[in-house]
């Protein structure tokens, strides 16, 4: 176990800050909200971090990969983090990725890794079917039909959902509607017949998508791992992106509470500087307190990814559940903090404030991580 | 893998790590493997006894092999070992559940301070009395009228060339009815602002002129005391640190009385329940859930808030070793006091009316200590510097916000 970077991931987030601050600042997603771009995201910027490998980066070198592990990745999801990037790095190169990495076939690596690496193939899980994460209640059916499956269903909230190229679906093969087996994933491309996909614009301008699947035919090479033994890959996969979509989070609060407490030593109230006043001195030291649990809690979910797999389920509702409180309460602080300013549009705080609202949606809130650990500590 | 340490010296530490944990099968007596109650436990000092024989066979080996302080010199008493084999010593010594053979704030604060701040005589004199447990210290820094705002302390040493006259009291004196020494922050320069003329004083507690008497507080226990000080003389040597200088030695002891604080919780004497197997014993279950929702809520948030601070003491140890500075050290009383406080409500909570009982017939002893420990626990967020004076460190020392004019 290691709770401290080493020089090498040190490097690692140094280049990557300085490389987002210049070509990725909060500036461009507000550039992007504000001519309603169809894509969501700028290639050329995606292109530039596939250069830097971090479409790759915790690809296995055998498939042209950097092979950083999570701890790596950390590094640089929490510095794009800092300055909302948009991206296909979190639908495309960890949870894409990852999912081939734990169930694709030898083929399916071969031909698809490198393309994710290249920067040349993104890709987005199709999971969510209501309005909160039940990823075991799977209601959109694949049938067997001839020498493939029938896709049929409707899913919501799907990350990249309207840009990326191929869809990782999840969806039935056998048993009821909550049952962990019979759960299958399959992998197809997007614009295959009988998908409708409707953009959804969500509060943080970021990309997510509804999609339907009407009597979609794959072949039975689409199948992703095991037919009905989805659940395996579904559970780590799904444990891997809620630790990066943390280290993620863990961004957006560090950055908020960095101009908030800038903040706090420029503005002047009743002729001092309103950081002088105990009242904010206080709410401050507490949120520092509660900035370090939480990059304690972080290094050590990034780690289990790598290290400790038997304690990654722990560990990365530990991991949801912490950073979900942690970007509520530095963002409502730093609102509140900055006053009037920090109810305008002009201000970026308000995008911070916006992607934290999406990001605690993301692969199960507080209420259902709280739950999910009580049940792994047998309680 | 980021920890920067050289593989050979990993190996070593294996290596080293399979010796302690033979050395401590052989020499840990059984009875001593297991938790201890307040009546088992052995502070040293001259009234001082051992609770068994057990108990003082496992000191005595201890103290011979130097582990009463692993990481002190050699030439005080000490272990001499690095900070790595202190930390493998302690993981060895909880693995097995080992008593700790000594206990008190001789070990715990002066003698850390000493070894920083101590001249050689100070150190010879009192480092190995400590671990010998030959002396228990008790600390005298707070006043009736110097609380939080503790600079503002009235105590007075004053010089009368060949030694001290020291006249005033101390409050908060934990078991100064029990010890033999008292370590001391006293005035001697009146004229000087605040921090600026305070010095550090060890006084014999036999000197003439001493008393003490304990304080009930709302737990029902005395464990602190008031000590007071009527033209005590005091020899000019017993003065640790230069003459008006010290705070900073203060400053050095109360990080260790923190971080001493804030681990408290993982170690205490009782046999307190957590409240995951409190919940065993006095909920209901349906499904293999608790049935109450909202406890059930309660128990995984203070089970999750106590795992992020396990694991940031864990890498406040990382980043020691490592030399990487953090401002999480500061951060560690704070957050592990409230935590201690929220987990002994949370106990009544799950508890219900049989948390609540006070003394006698109808309750368990175990129900009759969550009750006690419910009540102090308060004194945990009060003691060694309030929540409220270790935001302010945080906001001057960490964030560099800006002073209110006064302070």
């Amino acid at each position: 176990m290691s709770l401290v970077l080493n020089e090498e991931q040190r490097l690692l987030r140094d280049s990557a800050n300085s490389f987002l601050h210049d070509s990725a600042p909060v500036a461009a997603l507000r550039k992007l909200r504000d001519e309603a771009d169809p894509l969501g995201y700028t290639p050329e910027l995606w292109r530039q971090m596939a250069e830097m490998g971090w479409a790759s980066i915790i690809l296995p070198e055998a498939y042209g990969g950097m092979d950083f592990g999570f701890i790596g990745l950390g590094v640089v999801l929490e510095e794009s983090g800092r300055t909302l990037s948009a991206s296909p790095l979190f639908a495309t190169a960890v949870i894409g990725a990852s999912a081939l990495v734990l169930a694709g076939s030898e083929q399916q690596k071969e031909t698809i890794l490198p393309a994710i690496g290249a920067g040349e193939l993104t890709l987005a899980l199709a999971l969510e079917e209501t309005h909160h994460h039940r990823p075991n209640q799977i209601s959109t059916t694949a049938t067997p039909q001839d020498d493939g499956y029938l896709i049929n269903g409707s899913k919501c909230f799907v990350l990249d959902g309207h840009s990326a190229d191929k869809l990782i679906v999840v969806a039935r093969t056998s048993g009821e509607h909550d049952d962990t087996h019979g759960i299958s994933l399959f992998i197809l491309d997007r614009d295959a017949a009988g998908i409708q996909v409707q953009r959804t614009i969500m509060a943080d301008s970021r990309n997510a998508a509804n999609i339907t699947f009407d009597n979609v035919k794959v072949d039975a090479d689409a199948l992703l791992g095991a037919c009905d033994e989805g659940w395996a890959t579904l559970e780590p996969l799904l444990d891997r992106g809620r630790v990066a979509i943390a280290a993620e989070m863990m961004g957006y609060a560090l950055e908020c509470f960095e101009r908030t407490s800038d903040y706090l030593k420029e503005r002047e109230q009743f002729g001092a500087l309103i950081g002088s006043f105990q009242a904010l001195q206080h709410r401050a030291a507490h949120m520092q307190a509660e900035l370090e649990l939480s990059r304690s809690v972080i290094m050590e979910a990034l780690t289990a990814v790598d290290e400790s797999p038997e304690q990654l389920p722990q560990m990365a509702s530990l991991a949801k559940a912490n950073l979900n409180e942690l970007v509520k309460l530095v963002t409502n602080e730093a609102v509140q903090m900055h006053g009037g300013i920090g109810v305008t549009d002009e201000l970026e705080i308000g995008f911070f404030l916006k992607r934290a609202r999406v990001a605690m949606q993301i692969f199960g809130d507080t209420g259902f991580h709280k739950d999910r650990y009580a049940t792994l500590n047998g309680y | 893998m980021t920890a920067p340490v050289r593989s050979d010296i990993l190996e070593d530490l294996d290596q080293f790590r399979s010796d302690v944990r033979s050395w401590l099968e052989q020499n840990c007596p059984e009875s001593q493997r297991q938790p201890m109650t307040p009546d088992q436990q052995y502070w040293g000092g001259r009234r001082g006894s051992f609770p068994s024989d057990d108990a003082r066979l496992w000191f005595e080996r201890m103290r011979d092999r130097g582990w009463i302080a692993p990481e002190w010199p050699e030439a005080y008493g000490g272990g001499g070992l690095s900070p790595q084999q202190a930390k493998i010593v302690a993981e060895e010594m909880k693995g097995i559940n080992a008593r700790k053979p000594l206990l008190g704030l001789g070990l715990w604060m002066l003698g850390p301070a000493l070894l920083e701040y101590g001249n050689e005589e100070q150190k010879q004199q009192h480092l190995r009395a400590i671990v010998n447990g030959e002396l228990r210290w008790c600390q005298g820094y707070s006043e009736p009228g110097s609380g939080s705002d503790l600079a503002s302390l009235q105590c007075k040493a004053e010089d009368m060339g060949d030694h001290f006259l020291v006249n005033g009291s101390k409050i908060w004196t934990t078991k100064a009815d029990e010890c033999d020494w008292i370590f001391c922050l006293v005035r001697t320069d009146p004229d000087a602002k605040k921090q600026k003329g305070i010095s550090f004083l060890l006084i014999d507690m036999d000197d003439p002129g001493i008393s003490t008497s304990p304080i009930e507080l709302i737990s029902g226990e005395s464990e602190f005391c008031q000590t007071f000080f009527d033209n005590v003389k005091v020899p000019k040597e017993n003065l640790v640190g230069e003459l008006n200088k010290g705070w900073s030695v203060a400053k050095a002891l109360l990080v260790h009385e923190r971080k001493l604080m804030s681990e408290i919780g993982s170690d205490s004497p009782r046999q307190i329940l957590t409240p995951n197997e409190a919940a065993r014993q006095y909920l209901e279950f349906k499904d293999g859930k608790i049935a109450d929702a909202e406890l059930r809520g309660r128990i995984t948030d203070y089970d999750m808030r106590m795992q992020a601070v396990a694991l940031t003491h864990f890498r406040t140890f990382e980043e020691k070793i490592n030399k990487v500075r953090s401002p999480a050290p500061l951060i560690m009383k704070y957050v592990g006091t409230e935590a201690e406080k929220t987990k002994s409500e949370l106990l009544l909570a799950i508890l219900g009316s049989r948390g609540v009982g006070w003394e006698g017939e109808g309750f368990t002893e175990a129900e009759l200590d969550t009750t006690r420990l419910w009540a102090m626990s308060y004194a945990m967020t009060i003691a060694g510097g309030t929540s409220e004076v270790q935001l302010n460190v945080v906001a001057k020392n960490v964030l560099e916000l800006p002073q209110h004019k006064e302070s």
